[in-house]
């Protein structure tokens, strides 16, 4: 399974995942909102039903009193604590001596509501005794007599307390039943949008044949899927009728280039003294011209992007070293000092044969623009943002406002008119910087020129975008 | 020396299979692949230039099949196809060389030399002689008569190449492309820069030089003119 290659932070972060967590949090509060009004509503209506009830008993007690004296609520007193289920009754002197009733002393209050109060009194069944939660008014009778009239409410707080210690709990296994919903859905969405990422990156690397896979739900993201697919399809068309093009441009114009150099070479062989030397200019003509028909076919394929096949992980340092090596002679016949600043081994995902031809030009440039005694300094490092391929000069440099033009096809500066070269060498360095998706630049080497190719860090293939 | 040639263009065929003969060599010629490979297969070939498209059966699928067959006459591609991944594809499918069109006629001539000349069983020599200059491939030491030269290990390369290829014309694109493993064009001529160097030190206060520029086409190491 693929999804065993999410990290667990990935997923938090995911907008699926944020957006299920956003529900789940305001879904648990108003769950709980919604269960703590019903509760406290019913509790106020089962208390009040309580308070109902003994506020009829109290005034059916004092009407007793008022009509029967002492002994008369005496006993009607002990007849409801004998008969009475629910019904708890004391009757007490002014200083709570018991004188009758079904409880056998003054309770301790544990909460007050109003007249009402709450305490704890023990039942007795059989040998065995239970501590039970009741409801009461008490109230003053004339001559001091205290009348303590309760009802047991021990059911309801039961189920209150029951209810105030599982609904933490309730709402954690909500929570935590939301949580895993929410992995799982986000879960699969990422791994749906992993595959699409996959793919894209898998073309973006050249592999044009790759599609998105799908799924048979038809859900929005197979459409997204079908849509991008219909798009490659596309694209992929367009890319291989631009590698036809260039191929058969190759091809029908190196066939009749190539008959043209046959016959001149064969009328060479054929000829003397000027004549020869004419035809033998001829040659170095097509020879530049096929130069140049070269150099543009490789940008354009460059930028084609139809070399992207042959990008392979490869470092910059030998590369670095090898072109070094190459122009090494050249640079000290012409009195130049060619350096190559030490660095790591500057690792990239390229070709390495387009490398070391932009190289190659951009150090063939340095030696031709640097006058005797200058210096040309060649340097592949890593930094934190990627991997820098540079070479310096201290020769004449490049105007600020020529530097972008001089990328272009065969912009050649008055300065550099009469020099050989085709005009393409920085146009070519620029195809090959856009196909590895690095960035070439010109800058003022103060004095000279700096050109700096700045390559992506090169990212491990198969693993999945960030 | 046999020389298969397989391509199309009938004027290039003429002119490939002319150049050829006046250079000494018995030469085959067909114009389409399913011809070129029978030929190929029937009779002994030294080398077998082949252009890389071609009407019934590509280039690549012709080499393929040689190859499939048994058959390792060394090839030579010629191709006017775009460059950068079809010269991989070309020696992948057992290809010998890879020329571009269009080509010096020198190039083509100097690399079917080269192609025979590593076909000829190679003992393995461990060491290399021309005239007096004599190269150890083990000590890597190179001495001409009894004068030790000192040479940098690419300048060692480079001398071991021509001299690998004594007596033939060396490009200076096969010296890049054998010696500096580059495939490319570089602007300048550096390679003559390299050549200048390493003839001063194997040339400079000898009575006879050894290493020739061969106008038009590139260098030679020989003993005698």
């Amino acid at each position: 399974m693929r999804a065993t290659n999410f990290r667990i932070p990935r997923l938090l972060r995911s907008q699926a995942f944020r957006i299920l967590l956003i529900y789940l949090v305001l879904f648990a509060v108003s769950a709980v909102a919604l269960i703590a009004f019903s509760y406290w509503n019913t509790r106020r209506a089962l208390d009040a039903q309580t308070d109902q009830t003994i506020e009829a008993e109290i005034t059916g007690l004092s009407e007793q009193y008022q009509r029967l004296g002492l002994r008369g609520l005496v006993d009607v007193i002990i007849s409801r604590s004998i008969h009475g289920d629910h019904g708890l009754y004391l009757l007490t002197d002014a200083v709570h001596r018991p004188l009758a009733g079904n409880l056998d002393g003054w309770p301790q209050v544990q909460s007050h509501s109003g007249h009402f109060i709450e305490f704890d009194y023990e039942r007795r069944y059989g040998s065995e005794t239970e501590r039970r939660r009741a409801r009461g008014r008490a109230f003053a009778l004339t001559g001091g007599f205290q009348l303590l009239v309760a009802r047991d409410v021990h059911e309801r707080y039961e189920t209150v307390r029951l209810f105030t210690t599982t609904l933490p709990w309730t709402v954690a296994l909500m929570v935590l039943l939301g949580f895993i919903g929410g992995v799982f859905v986000s879960r699969n969405m990422l791994s749906r949008l992993d595959s699409i990422n996959r793919t894209s990156e898998d073309i973006i690397q050249g592999n044009l044949s790759r599609r998105v896979p799908t799924t048979r739900s038809n859900d929005e993201f197979d459409v997204l899927a079908n849509n991008l697919n219909r798009m490659l399809d596309r694209n992929e068309r367009l890319m291989k009728g631009m590698r036809e093009v260039t191929d058969s441009v190759a091809h029908d114009l190196r066939s009749p280039l190539n008959r043209l150099r046959n016959r001149l070479e064969t009328a060479l062989s054929h000829s003397e003294g000027d004549n020869a030397d004419q035809i033998q200019s001829a040659i170095e003509e097509t020879d530049h011209l096929i130069t140049t028909f070269n150099a543009l076919l490789l940008i354009a394929e460059a930028e084609a992007g139809a070399a992207r096949e042959a990008m392979k992980p490869m470092t910059l340092a030998p590369v670095v070293e090898g072109v070094a090596e190459l122009y090494a002679p050249l640079a000290e016949e012409k009195g130049i000092r060619l350096a190559v600043k030490p660095g790591g081994p500057a690792p990239i995902e390229g070709n390495k044969s387009l490398v070391s031809q932009a190289l190659a030009n951009l150090v063939d440039n340095a030696i031709k623009y640097t006058p005797e005694g200058g210096e040309v300094t060649l340097a592949a490092s890593e930094t934190p943002g990627g991997v820098e391929l540079c070479v310096a000069d201290t020769g004449s440099g490049i105007p600020a406002e020529d530097r972008s033009r001089v990328m272009e096809r065969f912009v050649r500066l008055e300065a550099s008119r009469n020099s050989p070269g085709t005009g393409l060498g920085l146009s070519l360095v620029a195809a090959v910087a856009r196909l590895h998706d690095a960035v070439f630049t010109l800058d003022d080497n103060k004095p000279g020129l700096r050109a700096t190719l700045r390559f992506p860090l090169r990212r491990p293939r198969a693993a999945p975008a960030e | 020396m046999r020389i298969l040639v397989v391509e199309d263009d009938l004027e290039a065929q003429r002119y490939l299979v002319n150049g050829l003969k006046e250079s000494g060599h018995v030469v085959d010629d067909a114009a389409d692949g399913d011809t070129g490979l029978t030929l190929a297969l029937s009779r002994p070939y030294d080398v077998a230039v082949v252009d890389r498209m071609l009407p019934k059966l590509d280039g690549l699928k012709l080499v393929e099949e040689m190859r499939e067959h048994g058959n390792s006459t060394p090839v030579l591609f010629l191709s006017a196809l775009s460059e950068v991944d079809d010269r991989v594809k070309g020696l992948k499918s057992g290809g010998d060389d890879y020329l571009t069109k269009p080509y010096a006629f020198v190039e083509l001539l100097a690399r079917i030399d080269a192609l025979m000349r590593r076909r000829s069983p190679a003992t393995v020599k461990t060491r290399l002689q021309v005239g007096d200059l004599e190269l150890d491939l083990l000590t890597r030491a190179a001495n001409r008569g009894a004068t030790p030269i000192d040479l940098q290990p690419r300048e060692f390369r480079l001398l071991e190449y021509l001299m690998r290829h004594a007596g033939q014309v060396v490009t200076r694109t096969m010296l890049l492309e054998s010696v500096w493993e580059y495939h490319f064009d570089p602007q300048t001529n550096v390679i003559d820069v390299h050549i200048s160097r390493l003839r001063a030190k194997i040339d400079k206060g000898f009575e006879t030089p050894l290493l020739h520029t061969i106008r038009g086409a590139g260098y030679m190491i020989r003993a005698r003119n």
